[in-house]
């Protein structure tokens, strides 16, 4: 049956609008990508997140085919597109830096590519018409770039890549020129074009905040491999390493480290984890233990909880809707984020406690979760 | 928790809330600056002295060129003309001799022409186009290529001076105004290509990117994306052009043949050639209407390049 699914691979595609098998990238001795595979499934939205440098911006560049892979196959709808110009691969793509034609107006940035597509005329006025209308870009048609605001600029740029009619969008960090205010606007209203469109889209950022809030699934990146790839819920709670762990959340998962005896785990503080849903066993006993700081109780609601330990205040950070209180257990920093209506001073002993079952346990050694 | 609030801490009234008045007589507002100051007088003085200085010998062409040759022989040439007169200007024009004929600047002035405009838009054409390959079109050891053509920069003129005649002989364009125009767009091109290089890879590279997505091709990228925002670096590579053909000298008087030579060459020949009396008013003429061209380029270019470069500020 195996045989057969790879005698025609067209229907291993099923339902998968870009493909990546074995892709690799090496500039001469420095491995950019290894033997990366990801599937993204039609309609998705796919964020790649990762710090800068891991390889995230380049595998996008190389889904768009301005990056030639060095090994490897990409897919597209079914199609094999490895060798492909970037035209040719039915993708739009949106820039950080918006790259938009400075010397055109918004309608020439809009219908440049299909006029080198050579999409008829009454076409191409159909399909400006129609994503002017989706972005609200009718009042700046006859502008050029430079009298257009950053946020403005962006939604040109996405314009460019929605009346190119095509099955799936790339966007290489488009938020992040713009301040935050406007970041947070725009990240809503790529939502809702995501909703409307119903396209695939793979949308490459360092802002794990983004990421959480559009994602349908995040891939995690680091050094050119994917860490992990899960739905942002799952990524949260059930982080596959201790990199993942220690990157997404803010402020990031406690780490402490210690051993793990049975189901008494012996480190900064003493904890019976039985409740905790373990992978798999752990081989070594070496174990790391990641607790979040919103996943910490203090005072009465602590005393309920299987683990509990005192932790001496050090520094209280207020922040309105929550407060961060950085505490020391041992010789263990230990973040705890409270709410911003609890009163908390430095110097003072807190009581903390917490639920096995909202823990991570890593193998010390593997650094991946037990 | 400790729901303990901390004392005192609402107790007194914000301190900045109301106008207040000036708490002294004293320094206030803007610090107050001395328009003539012995520092100012020294550096305008000294910016005097020089320009003065430079300008001098201009002032005293001028003059004598409007000059007839009797006043001229009188002395006094910081003076200016008791009676001003342009006959010299239209003989160093039209009617000035060389030696061999006396039809004045004006042949040498159109030779010129012939040279500057072929060899300008040829240069800049085929170094635009490298530039732009080097920079976008990376290709296998491009970048020995450009080392190489930036290699030729450094090589003096005298080394390839024979070589190149013996080529333009074998082509068969020694003497012409085709040969002159090759060797000037050659000897331009490891400059003008370094000056497009740097510009283009100064663009941001997502523009390029984008137009590839776009569909658009070598030719398209390059007319209708970069070629369109480059205005500032065609208006120097122009003025380096023209400015550098026009002057020059060199390659003129070895490459040409008195019929083709160009205005430099021409000029030369008209101070130099020893015929009787030396007529100080007419070389001052011819060597102002030969300094003119890149003269003019110079005024007219300063105002496109600023021009430019604002057209150019955009960040798409």
């Amino acid at each position: 049956m195996a045989q057969a699914l790879r005698a025609d691979p067209r229907s291993e595609l099923d339902g998968v609008s870009v493909s990546i098998r074995d892709l690799s990238l090496s500039y001469g001795a420095v491995e950019v990508l290894g033997d990366l595979n990801l599937d993204v499934n039609d309609g998705e939205f796919l964020v790649l997140l990762g710090a800068s440098g891991c390889g995230k911006s380049t595998l996008l560049n190389c889904i768009a085919g301005l990056q030639p892979a060095t090994e490897g196959q990409i897919f597209i709808s079914g199609k094999n597109v490895t060798w492909a110009e970037p035209s040719e691969r039915g993708i739009g793509m949106v820039f950080q830096s918006y790259a938009l034609y400075p010397q055109m107006t918004v309608e020439g940035n809009l219908s440049f590519g299909l006029k080198n597509a050579r999409v008829p005329k009454g076409e191409i006025a159909r399909r400006i018409a129609r994503a002017a209308s989706t972005l609200q870009l009718e009042p700046l048609l006859k502008r050029k770039p430079a009298a257009l605001s950053g946020g403005q600029r962006q939604r040109v740029a996405i314009g460019r890549a929605l009346v190119r009619d095509v099955d799936v969008f790339l966007f290489d960090e488009p938020l992040s020129n713009l301040d935050a205010k406007l970041r947070a606007e725009l990240r809503v209203e790529l939502k809702r074009l995501h909703q409307s469109l119903g396209n695939t889209m793979i949308y490459v950022t360092h802002d794990q905040i983004e990421a959480m809030t559009l994602a349908d699934r995040i891939a995690i990146m680091r050094g050119g491999k994917i860490q992990q790839l899960a739905t942002p819920d799952d990524i949260y709670r059930r982080p596959a390493n201790l990199y993942v762990a220690g990157f997404i959340g803010s402020p990031p998962m406690n780490l402490l480290p210690g051993r793990l005896e049975g189901n008494i785990f012996h480190g900064p503080l003493v904890a019976d984890v039985t409740g905790y849903d373990f992978t798999t066993r752990p081989r070594g006993a070496e174990a790391v233990l990641g607790i979040r700081p919103e996943h910490v109780r203090t005072g009465e609601a602590a005393a309920a909880l299987p683990i509990q330990a005192q932790a001496l205040v050090e520094v209280v950070e207020p922040m309105g809707a929550d407060t961060l209180v950085w505490t020391r257990l041992g010789d263990t920093p230990f973040r705890v984020r409270l709410d911003g209506e609890d009163r908390v001073r430095a110097g003072q002993v807190l009581s903390i406690g917490f639920d096995p079952a909202s823990l991570s346990l890593f193998d010390a050694a593997t650094e991946t979760r037990i | 928790m400790s729901d303990a609030a901390y004392p005192a801490a609402a107790a007194a009234p914000p301190r900045s809330a109301a106008p207040r008045g000036r708490l002294l007589d004293g320094p206030a507002g803007l610090a107050p600056t001395r328009r003539l100051s012995g520092k100012r007088i020294m550096i305008y003085g000294g910016l005097l002295i020089f320009s003065a200085y430079y300008l001098l010998p201009l002032w005293v062409m001028v003059m004598t060129s409007l000059k007839g040759m009797p006043e001229i022989r009188m002395g006094n040439i910081f003076a200016p003309p008791v009676e001003i007169t342009f006959e010299p200007w239209v003989k160093a024009w039209s009617s000035a001799c060389t030696g061999l004929n006396c039809d004045g600047l004006s042949r040498g002035f159109w030779n010129s022409v012939a040279i500057v405009i072929p060899a300008t838009i040829l240069s800049i054409a085929v170094a635009a186009v490298n530039g732009y390959a080097l920079v976008n079109w990376r290709f296998k050891g491009s970048e020995v290529f450009f080392t190489i053509l930036i290699f030729g920069a450094f090589i003096p003129y005298q080394v390839m001076i024979y070589p190149i005649v013996i080529i333009l002989r074998e082509i068969g364009l020694m003497g012409s105004v085709w040969g002159l125009v090759l060797v000037h767009v050659v000897f331009g091109m490891p400059i003008i290509t370094l000056l497009f290089r740097n510009y283009f890879s100064s663009l941001p590279p997502e523009l390029f990117k984008a137009a590839r997505v776009d569909g658009a091709g070598f030719w398209g990228i390059f007319l209708r994306v970069l070629v369109p925002m480059s205005l500032p670096i065609f208006t120097v590579a122009v003025i380096l052009q023209v400015t550098g053909i026009w002057n020059d000298f060199l390659f003129g008087v070895i490459y040409t043949r008195p019929e083709s030579y160009p205005m430099t060459v021409q000029l030369n020949n008209i101070v130099n050639s020893v015929q009787g009396v030396r007529e100080y008013n007419v070389n001052m003429a011819a060597t102002l209407l030969t300094g003119l061209v890149p003269l003019t380029i110079y005024f007219l270019s300063g105002k496109l390049f600023v021009r430019g470069i604002a057209a150019g500020a955009v960040k798409g």
